[in-house]
């Protein structure tokens, strides 16, 4: 057996071996592990442990460096950590550290085994045990070595004693009753005089006054002594840390640390330290003028090195003080400009962010000019964050900023054009925003949304496709601002536009009906009035032919000019024909156009191109473009074309009809086209705007609604039912009502006439299964009767905060059946959201309360020690009102300041208070043996749970000794008064 | 708190990896560690945020979308490797950089760095080195860096402390091959009587 086992160990290849056959290897990496993966693992069944553990090696190496699962192994690991020979147990632990943790069902085996070397004479053993402690530490673990713990934090050696001192972070973090026993020495420990052991406690107290630091105020004095007194940089920088954490906790102390922090940034030439301290003064010390002064002094030092760490961490500093003191970013804007444009992707990020905090409704426009000219010279990555950050800057608080919003439109645009945008979601947002959001900038952004669709070049970014989509939608909405609605038409129905996806092709197709029914409208508009003003002048004629030809020359000159617009109708143009005959009617229309609110300038402008020929023209060339999409495979786009189509079909036979008739019954015969087109008119001009996303809440129930009280059976049908949704939602974002209401009443208006999609089937099915959510079908057919589908969207579009408007809103879209699916999961996730909220913050919250109920009850303990070396270095002599202070640090701190010489009653209660819970806790653990957080290790070790009970029970009498010691004689120096 | 220590090479292959972040178990479901395949994954993204930074630009890395919130790495280019460091903001930035190379962090009697240590351990290190004494390397930083807290920033003292762990190990492979040597031996003699047994008794024949 023995001969066996050394001949293993003599042919086993060790983990040199196995680097060197590695690295011969290369080329097949994955087969040579594998292959060495099978020889580990018949190597490590091995009896022999020196053959075990040089396995075991090999396989730490493979996992930590190629990751390879080595939990097989956790077993065999324990075998090795408990030989006697060092090197085997070297091995074994550093297995154990890397691949251990809270589930490894053979974590129980080792504490034995840890305490055993906790316990040892050989400081390397007891520093590996403390290291595997440190690394994997669980509750159990950490409860059941923190004697081992207590007694290694006095050791002698202070190679064992640091190490001691760190492993306590992880003690306290699984098991915050611990900090009863230990919390004690390691405050002790404060006073050692040799500076690792400081620097170790000092690294403690600050990664635990990180999470909570309330609790270590009254340590302040320490930390203090260190402040004043340590040389040590790294010491002092970690007490910097805890001060700017305990600073803002307490103003007194603030003003007792500004000057020694002052003192060590005029001397120090350690830039970390040095940084540091201006970390501390710009984020906790703001308030200290001169402080932030010598502090914005040493930034600029910063900025200005060569070293591109010191200016990122310089620009860094800058933007914590910004918020406070924005002149000292003020005073380094050109440095700050100039960084932009800084090789290092770091600085050039953090000056922007600070560029941005600088903007102003003064500078806005002038700051991002500079940026946009940066971001077209910028790398792709750069210039995405610039246009990021001015897009999410201009929009903050609604557009706060924004003060010409005509600018801010053309900026949009501009952005939209920079080759490397990659914004296109959220300016197709603010496009959309502001269009609803302000009315006076709408002539604006048709003007823009003209230059992005008519550009063909545009077409071809899908990137830009979603601002493309906003200029359609845009120009569709606002077409009256249109200068060129023909232009407009050739653009939105230009060939390229099949590069563009379905979804937006579809919003072109809505807004080329949108335009189109505009010119329609506006000519038909203006032949109405042509032809009553002609009406009038043929009367005027007859009437001055039968009076005087010469009493009237306004009105002859229209009657030889109205037969000729009636004969030559096919060739009318206005901007060609007599100036005399236009101008009554450029009054009449205008007027007309004034009550229909759009603006006399465009309306004149517009009108005097719409001719028979042009609109015929128009008609066709929808007619061609759209022709090709009535076949198309998306449900969005065919059914859209197919309704322009239609209309059209409708127009064009009353438009193309000779009107070579008698006047009458020309008026006759166009009112019944005109209505038609004033119909779909008045529902595209209908006004839409933003809604809150509160509004829902606000409208009461209709009458006659029966909602179910209890919706819980409806999650299950939830999912199937907003399935289709985002399929046609083709612009906007969900915040917006009437989006939301859009593809429903799409919806609505395709289930009448009768076309199907995969849309309407589903929603069938579903009113087919869950009936009971929907209302009874005819109501929502009987509302939406009167109009043409097409209108459908747009009437219930109208929206206003007026609350009854919104009551009017709701009722019509609760006609449509898709609406209660809709409303009604919104309360649902909102309930998920707070639930998940509450879970995820009671269960960080449990762990910290205990750890700093725990901590704050030793100190207290601790303070009423005698401890006589620090009321002896504080000047104030203890006095009994003073200690009471400190139980009540968790009152509010100005009630310190006029604390006379009366007793306060909430001193004495909350020290009762205390008292009484700490006794409480100890009946509950002589009883249960456990407390709350270890409720799900109960009944797994019963026997060294009795046994600790013992050693845990002692160290927590002697806190409550400790503690009644405070309630009776409370001694504690008063450092900050 | 220092969450992670790396070396890796420019080609992104992992030379040293070492995880102490177990803040994660509070985001993350139970694990109290990142496991294996995490780590691996996790080696990689950082391989590819170092690699397309080019030289003389500053060694931070925001490393929020790595390591979860509140993380930074700071790295250092040392021809071959990569030295890098993933803490929170419990610890400072310059400090970090001085404990992988040391140039602010001037005060009398701390001088320290990882990579200083490494030169004195090794006598110039370079990458075979490290990729040689994955062990010695783990002892190393094991010496400066103690359950994500920087423990030791002298490092005379580590050097001190390493060697005295490596005789404590030596002594032990010193005695083990030893005894090999003498087993060798022994069943050499052994063979070797075996053939002298044969040859005489072939050629007493």
């Amino acid at each position: 057996m023995a001969g066996s086992s050394i001949m293993e160990t003599l042919f086993q290849r060790n983990l040199e071996d196995l680097i060197k056959a590695s690295r011969q290897q290369q080329v097949q990496e994955s087969l040579f592990i594998s292959k060495s993966m099978d020889e580990i693992r018949r190597e490590i069944k091995s009896t022999d442990l020196h053959t075990k553990s040089v396995a075991l090696q090999k396989l730490s190496y493979l996992s930590s460096l190629h990751g390879l699962d080595m939990s097989f192994a956790s077993f065999h690991a324990i075998e090795v950590m408990s030989s006697p020979q060092f090197l085997h147990k070297k091995i074994g632990y550093h297995a154990i550290t890397q691949s251990f943790n809270d589930d490894t069902p053979v974590m129980l085996l080792i504490t034995n085994q840890l305490r055993k070397d906790l316990n040892s004479g050989n400081q390397f053993e007891v520093s590996l045990a403390l290291e595997c402690l440190s690394r994997i530490g669980n509750i159990d673990l950490a409860r059941d070595l923190t004697p081992e713990v207590f007694t290694l934090l006095s050791s002698s050696k202070a190679f064992v004693k640091k190490k001691a001192i760190a492993v306590v972070l992880r003690v306290f973090e699984k098991y915050p009753d611990a900090v009863r026993v230990c919390f004690k020495r390691l405050v002790e420990n404060l006073e050692s005089s040799d500076p690792i052991i400081v620097s170790a406690v000092i690294g403690v107290f600050c990664e635990l006054s990180l999470k909570e630091s309330r609790s270590y105020l009254p340590l302040a004095p320490e930390f203090y002594k260190i402040l004043v007194d340590s040389k040590n940089n790294w010491l002092l920088i970690k007490v910097l840390k805890i001060f700017a954490k305990l600073a803002s906790l307490e103003p007194r102390l603030a003003k007792r640390i500004v000057e020694p922090i002052c003192e060590h940034m005029r001397r120090t030439g350690a830039k970390s330290l040095m940084f540091e301290c201006i970390r501390t003064v710009v984020s906790s010390l703001s308030e200290y003028e001169s402080a932030v002064k010598l502090a914005v002094v040493k930034i600029r030092e910063f900025l200005i090195d060569d070293d591109p760490n010191l200016k990122y961490l310089g620009l860094q500093a800058l933007s914590i003080i910004a918020p406070k003191h924005l002149w000292a970013v003020m005073e380094n804007k050109d440095f700050v400009i100039k960084s932009l444009s800084d090789g290092d992707f770091n600085i050039k990020l953090e000056s922007l962010r600070l560029v941005m905090a600088m903007v102003s409704e003064s500078n806005v426009a002038e700051i991002t000019r500079v940026l946009v000219s940066y971001a077209l010279k910028s790398d792709p990555g750069f210039c995405n964050e610039i246009l990021g950050s001015i897009l999410s800057t201009c929009s903050r608080n609604v557009y706060e900023v924004i003060v010409d919003f005509d600018w801010y439109a053309s900026l949009l645009g501009e952005m939209a054009r920079i080759p490397h945008c990659q914004k296109g979601e959220e300016i197709e947002n603010q496009l959309i925003d502001i269009g609803m959001r302000v009315k006076d900038v709408r002539p604006e952004l048709v003007q823009v949304s003209r230059g992005l669709l008519i550009d063909p070049a545009l077409l071809g970014n899908p990137f830009l496709h979603k601002i493309l989509s906003a200029a359609a939608w845009l120009s569709g909405e606002y077409v009256e601002f249109s200068r060129n609605p023909f232009e407009l038409m050739e653009a939105l129905l230009q060939p390229r536009t099949s590069l563009l996806p379905s979804s937006i092709r579809a919003v072109y197709v809505q807004s080329a009906f949108k335009v189109s029914i505009y010119c329609v409208y506006s000519y038909l508009l203006h032949r109405e009035n042509v032809a009553s003003s002609i009406g009038y002048g043929n009367q005027a004629s007859e009437v001055s032919e039968s009076v005087s030809k010469k009493e009237c020359p306004e009105s002859s000159d229209l009657t030889s000019e109205a037969p000729a617009f009636s004969e030559q109708d096919e060739g009318f143009n206005p901007r060609d024909s007599n100036q005399s005959f236009e101008d009554p009617s450029t009054e009449n229309n205008g007027d007309v156009i004034v009550t229909h609110a759009q603006s006399s300038t465009s309306a004149s402008l517009g009108k005097s191109s719409f001719t028979q020929e042009s609109i015929v023209n128009l008609l066709n060339l929808v007619e061609l473009a759209l022709g090709s999409l009535s076949g198309s495979h998306d449900v969005e786009i065919q059914e859209r074309a197919k309704n322009v189509l239609g209309s059209i079909d409708l127009i064009k036979k009353e438009i193309l009809n000779p009107v070579v008739q008698e006047e009458q019954n020309l008026v006759r015969e166009e009112t019944e086209a005109f209505n038609a087109v004033k119909l779909m008119r008045d529902a595209f001009s209908k006004e839409l705007g933003p809604v809150s996303t509160s509004a829902q809440e606000r409208v009461a129930v209709p009458d006659g609604l029966t909602l179910k009280e209890n919706l819980s059976d409806l999650e299950m049908i939830c999912g199937d039912a907003q399935l289709p949704l985002p399929n046609t939602f083709s612009l906007g974002s969900p915040q917006y009502g009437e989006k939301v209401d859009e593809p429903l009443s799409d919806l609505q208006s395709k289930d009448k006439s009768e076309s199907l999609n995969e849309s309407t089937s589903l929603l069938a099915e579903h009113r087919k299964r869950h009936g009971l959510y929907y209302l009874p079908s005819e109501h929502g057919e009987i509302v939406s009767n009167d109009y043409p589908p097409a209108n459908d969207p747009m009437s219930q579009d109208k929206v206003s905060e007026d609350a009854a408007d919104l009551v009017k809103l709701t009722e019509q879209s609760l006609a449509s059946k898709k609406k209660p699916n809709h409303v009604k999961p919104r309360p649902v996730v909102l309930k998920l959201d707070g639930d998940e909220i509450a879970i995820a913050a009671k269960k960080p919250g449990l762990n910290g309360d205990t750890l700093s109920g725990a901590v704050r009850d030793v100190l207290l303990g601790n303070e009423a020690l005698p401890t006589s070396s620090r009321s002896n270095s504080s000047d104030k002599p203890p006095s009994k009102k003073k200690g009471k202070e400190k139980l009540n640090t968790d009152l509010p701190l100005e009630s310190q300041d006029n604390l006379g010489g009366e007793e306060m009653p909430g001193g004495t209660a909350s020290s009762r208070k205390s008292k009484h819970r700490s006794h409480g806790k100890e009946r509950r653990h002589k009883s249960l043996g456990k407390n709350d957080e270890q409720k799900e290790d109960n009944g797994q070790k019963e026997t060294q749970r009795s046994n600790h009970r013992h050693g845990r029970h002692k160290a927590r009498q002697k806190a409550d000794g400790h503690l009644n010691v405070v309630a009776q004689t409370p001694v504690i120096p008063d450092f900050l008064l | 708190m220092i969450r992670s220590v790396m070396v890796m090479n420019t080609q992104g292959k992992p030379r040293l990896s070492k995880f102490y972040d177990y803040q994660v178990s509070l985001s993350s479901s139970s694990s109290s560690f990142f496991p294996v395949e995490k780590q691996q994954e996790l080696i990689r993204s950082v391989f590819g945020v170092l690699s397309s930074r080019a030289e003389n630009v500053s060694n931070f890395v925001e490393a929020d979308s790595i390591f979860g919130p509140d993380t930074r790495l700071v790295y250092k280019h040392y021809a071959t490797l990569y030295f890098v460091f993933v803490f929170d903001s419990s610890e400072n930035e310059l400090a970090m950089l001085d404990l992988i190379q040391g140039k602010f962090l001037n005060c009398d009697n701390f001088v320290i760095f990882f990579v200083e240590t490494l030169d004195k351990c090794f006598k110039n290190v370079c990458e075979l080195d490290i990729v040689f004494n994955y062990s010695k390397l783990h002892t190393i930083l094991d010496e400066i860096i103690f359950g994500g807290q920087v423990l030791e920033t002298s490092s005379t003292e580590v050097i001190k402390a390493v060697e005295e762990i490596s005789k404590c190990s030596l002594s032990l492979s010193i005695c083990l091959s030893f005894l090999f040597l003498m087993c060798l031996l022994e069943s050499a003699s052994n063979a070797i009587a075996l053939v002298s047994k044969s040859v005489s008794s072939w050629r007493s024949r």
